[in-house]
């Protein structure tokens, strides 16, 4: 099958999507974990616009905020490469359903444990980070786990600002020789292995790194 | 089951003494502590002396844990003063409420253990980033505290492996750990099953009988009369009547305490 | 050049937004009805359709909106049949939505305790009566919440039917922003029409959400 002699296109393709998934992974959960604390305990400054943020991501197609960001920001002077502007959409998309889920986390934390280290003369950046945090990030971790797979599966879109990921392959693909429907077949069976794939590592990594046994 | 607390008592030393014997620890003066309209505590004055075991009981609703969640600073009150240590009790200012707790450890009904940190780990958490204690001298510390409530082998257990009985104890450590000058208990056997009940209770009497300043809320009467200097009743927000446990108890004053004695045969 | 107003950006927007509609909605019912098929199938409990379907919705839910997009259209084309985006975007969503009801809801029948399908064996009751009459009333008050919020899913995925060329919101202002030379503003007007959208079904989700979290307490 001709297809498969692209396949180092198609790899690379793969490479990037991972790429970016894991970027807007990291940076994304930041983001999430100070937007989750700013909506529970934040000044009211904070809550609102963290508040804000999060309804605005949330009301509006990926698509448009990775346009948004691409087409219309230079014409207000900021001009992004497509792989910055892919990174920034997937931050903040994924930052904003994040501080949702992990919200959710926090404020199931028992009282108690809060008065508990309270009367241990824990401050409150202390508790919020090792008493409150740690127990709500694993409660949430399978949601978590499954939004970032759906964000990953979403970058597909970035392929249209031409950032050279795995759609974005595939199109070069069948365009090159015409064959889309198999072209297409391939690249989303790699979708579907990216997907598994990265729910186990994560579901693992949550299990090893982050949670003890 | 036998305590090793007894035996282990010279290998965890209490806190070094903050203020001299005799001289009021805590002294509650004049506290009144509302919920809303709903006034809870309703005039407060009670002194209690380095090395003092004060048991507090009452009927449900009386404020008992209210008063006790005053003491360090869980809960706002509106007026009066509590010192600790002649420290003043200050919410606005993070500073004292650190200093505060500091010197008044808590141990609740409900254990609060943090449930994602080992047992050896929820002990040495708060010297460790409270007090900033260094690793080596505070993992000795939780380990020679966990000994003592007869706990050394569950230093890498999780909470949940444990029964409640264990939970609490381990609770009690955690408190130990921060060398509290007084030590607040709020109904701490009241989610237990009866036959665990013991084991926390015979940690909480040892620790009395080394001359750890001692508020517990409890409904375990005979427990109060054998360990308790005072017994303090609470009715309706205010400090009913107290005395020795053999006063309260053998020869009670008011109708009210008649009345909660009674009904708790 | 033609000078644009903020006016004619709207209209033209608000116009395309009527094909958004239109297409959550086919893909809404469609994706509904087949949800339901595919759910109650699913509660026979027979291997291989269990199977089936888990493996239909693991392909759903585990690749890209987008390549699902593509595939039916280029799939469709492949038969011989002249595909235009429309169907082809119906299609694609519909089957997209479908296999996301049908696990949302799958979950609300599970959520239904184990001893209301005894009760209602134990009365003698056939698959069909026991789901119509015990499980399936349950499960759907509970169910209503979620299906309400995964319609903003919906709305916001006819997005990439524009990427298939059909003219609907995005594609509009696509090119709209073309020939207005005005990206930032039109893009900000597009976004704002989503938003005007899909806030409206979140609000409303949660206000179920929250009425049935306190009917139940
Ligand atoms: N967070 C709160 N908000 C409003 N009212 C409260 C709150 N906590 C306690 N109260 C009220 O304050 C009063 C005293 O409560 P408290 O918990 O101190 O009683 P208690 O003596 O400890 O009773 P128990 O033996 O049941 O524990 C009660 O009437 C209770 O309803
Ligand atoms: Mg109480």
């Amino acid at each position: 099958m001709p297809i498969l002699e692209q396949w180092p296109a198609l790899l690379k393709g793969a490479a990037l999507t991972v790429g970016l998934t894991a970027a807007a992974t990291f940076i994304g959960t930041l983001l999430a974990v100070s937007c989750a604390w700013s909506r529970v305990y934040g000044p009211l400054l904070f809550r609102w616009v963290a508040g804000a943020y999060v309804e605005a991501i949330r009301n509006t197609p990926f698509i448009i905020q990775l346009f948004f960001l691409f087409f219309g920001l230079p014409a207000a002077g900021v001009k992004l490469s497509p792989l910055t502007a892919s990174v920034i959409a997937m931050v903040v998309n994924l930052g904003a359903y994040a501080a949702e889920i992990i919200r959710a986390g926090i404020e199931a934390t028992p009282r108690g444990q809060i008065e508990a280290a309270q009367s241990l003369a824990m401050n409150h950046a202390q508790i919020f980070l090792r008493v409150i945090l740690p127990p709500a990030l694993k409660k949430v971790w399978p949601a978590l786990v499954s939004q970032v797979t759906i964000v990953m599966l979403g970058s597909a879109v970035c392929g249209q600002i031409s950032t050279e990921e795995l759609s974005f392959a595939t199109n070069l693909i069948q365009s090159r020789n015409f064959r889309a429907f198999e072209a297409y077949i391939i690249g989303t069976a790699m979708y579907l292995v990216l997907a598994i794939a990265l729910r186990h590592f994560l579901t693992w990594f949550g299990r090893r790194f982050l949670f003890g046994r | 089951m036998s305590l090793a607390a007894e035996q282990t008592t010279a290998n965890a030393p209490l806190a070094t003494p903050h203020t001299n014997v005799g001289a009021p620890i805590v002294r509650i003066t004049a506290l009144r502590k509302s919920y809303g309209s709903n006034e809870v505590l309703k005039g407060i004055d009670l002194d209690v002396k380095r090395g003092e075991v004060i048991a507090i009981i009452g009927k449900s609703g009386s404020g008992k844990s209210t008063l006790l969640r005053c003491i360090n600073g869980l809960e706002v009150f509106q007026e009066g003063s509590l010192t600790v240590d002649s420290k003043p009790l200050i919410h606005e200012s993070a500073m004292a409420m650190r200093e505060l707790r500091l010197r008044v450890g808590m141990i609740f009904q409900s254990f609060n253990l943090f449930p994602h940190l080992s047992v050896g780990r929820n002990v040495m958490l708060a010297p460790q980033l409270v007090k900033k204690k260094e690793t080596q001298a505070n993992t000795e510390r939780a380990r020679q505290l966990l000994d003592r409530v007869g706990l050394a082998e569950k230093f890498d257990a999780m909470p949940d492996q444990l029964s409640g009985g264990q939970q609490q104890r381990v609770a009690i450590a955690r408190a130990l750990a921060m060398d509290p000058a007084v030590l607040l208990c709020d109904e701490i056997t009241s989610a237990l099953d009866p036959e665990l009940v013991g084991e926390v209770l015979r940690v909480v009497e040892s620790l009395a009988n080394e001359g750890m300043t001692l508020l517990m809320v409890t409904h375990e009467m005979n427990f109060a009369r054998k360990v308790a200097d005072r017994v303090i009743f609470m009715h309706q927000g205010r400090v009913h009547e107290a005395g020795s446990p053999e006063e309260l108890f053998g020869n009670p004053q008011t109708a009210e305490l008649k009345q909660f004695l009674s009904s708790l045969h | 050049m033609i000078e644009f107003s903020l006016w004619d950006i709207f209209s033209n927007l608000l116009l395309a937004a009527r094909w958004t509609v239109a297409l959550s909605l086919v893909a809404f019912i469609g994706g509904g009805l087949i949800g339901l098929t595919l759910l109650v199938l699913r509660l026979t409990g027979k291997p291989v359709l269990v199977r089936s379907i888990n493996t239909y919705t693991q392909i759903f839910q585990g690749t890209p909106l987008l390549m699902q997009l593509f595939l039916l259209y280029f799939g469709i084309g492949l038969l011989g049949i002249d595909t235009s985006a429309w169907v082809s975007a119906s299609i694609a969503l519909t089957l997209y939505t479908s296999a996301y009801l049908a696990e949302i809801w799958r979950g609300c029948v599970e959520s239904i305790p184990r001893g209301q399908w005894e009760a209602s064996k134990s009365l003698a009751m056939s698959f069909g009566q026991l789901l119509t009459h015990v499980i399936l009333p349950q499960a759907l008050k509970i169910a209503v919440p979620p299906t309400v919020g995964f319609l903003v899913q919906v709305v916001k995925g006819t997005a990439l039917a524009s990427v298939v060329g059909f003219v609907e919101l995005t594609k509009a202002g696509g090119m709209i922003a073309n020939v207005t030379f005005a990206p930032l503003l039109v893009y900000s007007c597009v976004a704002l029409v989503y938003f005007a959208l899909c806030f409206p079904i979140s609000l409303y989700a949660r206000f179920l959400e929250r009425k049935l979290h306190v009917a139940r307490r």
